[in-house]
């Protein structure tokens, strides 16, 4: 088997203002990230040579994308992956790049929820029976409640560490200009807000957001020629199994076995020994902060079962050991489903190069990160986790 | 010798206090309680719980038949036995009706199983009376309805209870009625009702049946006798001439109310959980006519396993703390429904997966011993492929291995606490994910002891949906 290691570079990106866009449409999302993407890299919508797009929801068929950038005559592809839809684009165009095929590409993820009415996520096809009532705050609460059980935490003090997640991530997203809920919240706030699905609150929940993010890549050959400040690709790692954790009585509830899964191939292909250390920064696809937790373990930054004590302790804040979710994460930088996985690489991409917009929120010497975008719920994940690295 | 074999019967954990609904309506309370099927039920449900506790101790496969009696079946054009026996996990090969129309539709129910064993079409054959009636809402059936069902299986070998006569008339009247476009009972003004209706019908039929086998009142042991109320039970005793504080069964107005078709056999239900093998029991029913039978109590009853029935079932409640409760329950008012949309049907899903969401079905691997739920072609665990026979779980005992309470999920009672179960299993837990119903909250805990019970879990699509929930199990 190959390795997409260092095969494949990031030369631009970006992002557009995530939030409640009345005002704008999935085009004009599009549109503006694109754009800064094409800036940023200094290439023109000319110099693309094929287009893989991602939503969950709001569009189907390449022409979702083609048709606000005006893309001539290029291969574009549509891509779902549940809520890793956007990561997947990335994904799947590095593939195509390391390829040989391609030297300049167009990743887009978007997601346009808001129009909908709906206060969740639309729902799709949903059996008769067997999926009815089924929520995704309900169905990672299911892992906190036998996560807790399992180490014995009681559920308050179980609650007060995800709180503390939320808080770090509020803290981190008031701080980004284009985050979805730019204000901190105290630990109490948090505690007392009201019950989403026991023993998850309103503040363990993330937005519901629109937004769209775009990325360049070429090959790694030729990315010096557009920046000395590129960002390669060091590994990719995806795991999707049965599904069936949720009716699998073998499924424990306490491990994200995917995750674990993915992680392992991406270290691999990066040549990472121990994350913990080697990494600088992490971006978790914290849709409910019971995921970030639990991804802590999964991809073996924390021990399994140990998390709390490390978030405890604060090292995953902006100032601490291994700064998570510098940007807000989904929790406040808000959770366009088909947007998040190019998001995520976004925070990880302008930290590497010391671009983050305030200097407040730039992390010092990144140099390795790791992002990770997931869909699906305990027991039927579909992670990808990227792992990214400084040029040179 | 044809009588009953085994009964069963089943009460709602929901009772709502008389006196709450007097002072939701600014009127007086008959005092007590009364059941409350939970907003998750309907005749159908209530007659599979009581169609498997009567089969408690035997083999499902051994019955022949089964009828069910309501007044209330789940849809007007549509047989509800079929989905009885579907959710009971009766055999293919049985007849199966429906009695309907009437409250006397339980009795007459039994009359026909009766009338089967004795032709000899069949051996054994169940009959299922349930109901869930809608009162008007601040009328007085509002206090005076309840909710539940009761099964007998009739038939020739193991009688606990034969049945020795049967006396029936039938008389045309229009006392209770709902028309094609009713949603609540509709009543003719109470003396008629009573005076025409039920007092001389029932009369008629005690003193008929008194009078066919040549017996007089002091030679019954109990009556077991359907009154529309209390106090109407409290009249008959004297004018027929037996002793109100001996001869007349309890019909337990003061915990559960009456309930319709079900309501004359899970009182009879009642009576058989005391009798003594050589009582003589009258089962006098009412509606459209009347029906009394006699029976009479044999030695075989002290070996009938144990059983829920309706002590059982009668101290295992949760108060359904207010009215609005019973308003959201039963859907008497519009409610703000959520945008999204919560739930679809399609009946080529439920045909096609009818073993394992009506009978609750696993896959068990024939390669490797473990069972999954839904059933699987290609075994989790093994990868054998199509290498599986179906097993029924839905009478196995489980743990809650986790769950969450959810507030977001659209309920009729929220919150909703969706959970996962390991069914015990000796080559491995089988995990079932479903929703918990009759929960007290206070009670839910991981680890705890659950068990499977068949519920309605949405209308989408204009039709039923049905499958099975977990509950604390209903020990008093």
């Amino acid at each position: 088997m190959g390795t997409i290691k260092d095969k494949v570079a990031i030369i631009g990106m970006g992002c557009c203002k995530f939030g409640e866009n009345w005002d704008k449409s999935a085009d004009d999302m599009i549109i503006d990230a694109t754009y800064e993407a094409y800036e940023d890299a200094g290439v023109e919508k000319k110099d693309i040579q094929a287009c893989w797009c991602g939503t969950a929801f709001s569009g189907v068929g390449g022409i979702c994308v083609a048709g606000p950038l005006k893309l001539d005559r290029i291969p574009v592809t549509r891509l779902e992956n549940f809520c890793a839809t956007g990561m997947e684009t990335i994904r799947n165009a590095s593939y195509a790049i390391a390829a040989g095929v391609y030297d300049i590409v167009l990743c887009v993820g978007f997601e346009k929820l808001k129009d909908s009415g709906l206060a969740g996520l639309p729902a799709g096809y949903i059996h008769p029976a067997l999926g009815v009532n089924v929520t995704a705050p309900g169905r990672w609460a299911m892992a906190a409640t036998r996560y807790f059980q399992h180490y014995g935490i009681s559920p308050q003090e179980g609650r007060e560490t995800l709180g503390r997640i939320s808080v770090k991530n509020h803290y981190n997203g008031a701080r980004h200009p284009k985050a979805h809920l730019r204000r901190e919240v105290t630990l109490e706030q948090v505690l007392s807000a009201p019950i989403i699905a026991w023993p998850l609150g309103l503040f363990d929940c993330c937005g519901n957001t629109d937004g769209a993010a775009s990325a360049i890549l070429c090959r790694a050959d030729i990315a010096k020629k557009f920046r000395d400040d590129y960002v390669l690709i060091k590994g990719i790692g995806l795991a999707i199994g049965p599904s069936l954790g949720k009716e699998d009585a073998d499924y424990d509830y306490i491990h994200l076995e995917e995750t674990i899964t993915a992680a392992q191939q991406a270290y691999k292909e990066a040549g990472i020994k121990n994350p913990r250390k080697e990494l600088d920064i992490l971006e978790l696809h914290d849709c409910f902060t019971i995921s970030e937790l639990m991804t802590l373990e999964a991809i073996g930054v924390c021990k399994q079962g140990h998390a709390k004590e490390d978030i405890d302790a604060g090292v995953f804040t902006l100032k601490g050991e291994l700064p998570a979710n510098a940007d807000g994460g989904l929790k406040s930088f808000g959770h366009p489903i088909g947007a998040s996985g190019v998001r995520e690489c976004y925070e990880v991409y302008k930290q590497i190069q010391g671009k983050a917009q305030l200097p407040e929120r730039q992390l010092k010497d990144v140099k390795l990160g790791l992002s990770h975008n997931q869909g699906g719920h305990p027991g039927s994940l579909l992670p990808i986790i990227t792992i990214l690295g400084a040029a040179g | 010798m044809i009588g009953i074999v085994s009964y069963g019967a089943y009460v709602p954990i929901y009772r709502l206090k008389r006196d709450e609904i007097g002072r939701a309506w600014s009127r007086g309370s008959g005092g007590g309680e009364r059941s409350v099927a939970n907003f998750d039920e309907d005749s159908a449900t209530m007659a599979v719980e009581a169609v498997i506790d009567c089969l408690k101790g035997f083999e499902r496969e051994t019955v022949d038949g089964l009828y069910f009696a309501s007044t209330t079946p789940p849809y007007r054009e549509k047989q509800t036995a079929s989905l009885v026996a579907q959710a009971c996990d009766l055999r293919r090969h049985m007849f199966a009706a429906d009695f309907s129309d009437s409250i006397r539709a339980g009795t007459t129910a039994l009359r026909a199983a009766c009338d089967a064993v004795k032709s000899g079409s069949a051996k054994r054959v169940l009959v299922a009376a349930a109901d869930c009636r809608l009162a008007q809402p601040q009328s007085g059936n509002e206090q005076e309805f309840g909710d539940g069902s009761a099964a007998l299986l009739i038939g020739r070998e193991g009688v606990i209870c034969e049945i020795e006569e049967i006396y029936t008339h039938a008389d045309d009247i229009v006392d209770t009625w709902r028309t094609e476009n009713d949603t609540f009972v509709r009543s003719w003004e109470d003396r008629f009702v009573l005076t025409e209706g039920y007092t001389r019908n029932i009369n008629e039929a005690i003193k008929g049946l008194l009078k066919k086998c040549s017996l007089k009142p002091a030679d019954i042991s109990k009556v077991v006798l359907y009154a529309p109320d209390s106090r109407r039970h409290a009249e008959m005793a004297k004018p027929l001439g037996f002793d109100p504080k001996t001869q007349m069964q309890d019909p337990m107005f003061k915990a559960l109310g009456n309930t319709g078709a079900a309501f004359a056999m899970m009182i009879l239900a009642s009576a058989l959980e005391s009798a003594k093998p050589g009582d003589r029991i009258i089962l006098a029913n009412y509606g459209d006519g009347a029906d009394a039978i006699l029976l009479k109590v044999t030695d075989e009853i002290t070996k009938l396993p144990k059983r829920r029935g309706m002590k059982a079932h009668l101290a295992s409640k949760l108060d359904l703390s207010t009215y609005e409760k019973y308003v959201r329950f039963r859907r008497l008012m519009p409610l703000e429904s959520q945008a999204r949309e919560g739930a679809n049907a399609f009946p080529p899903v439920a045909l096609r997966e009818r073993e394992q969401l009506t009978s609750l079905h696993g896959s068990k691997c024939k390669a490797c011993g473990r069972t999954f739920h839904p059933m699987q072609r290609v075994c989790i665990y093994c990868g054998a492929k199509d290498q599986f026979e179906s097993v029924r779980l839905s009478d196995r005992k489980g743990i809650l291995y986790t769950y969450c309470i959810d507030n977001l999920a659209m309920s009729s009672d929220p919150p909703t606490v969706v959970t996962k179960v390991h069914i015990e299993d000796k080559a491995g837990a089988i995990g079932i994910y479903c929703q918990m119903t009759d929960r007290d909250l206070d009670k839910v805990k991981p680890d705890i002891p659950v068990e499977m019970t068949f519920r309605k879990l949405h209308d989408a699509g204009n039709m039923h949906t049905y499958y099975w929930k977990c509950r604390i199990p209903r020990e008093a």
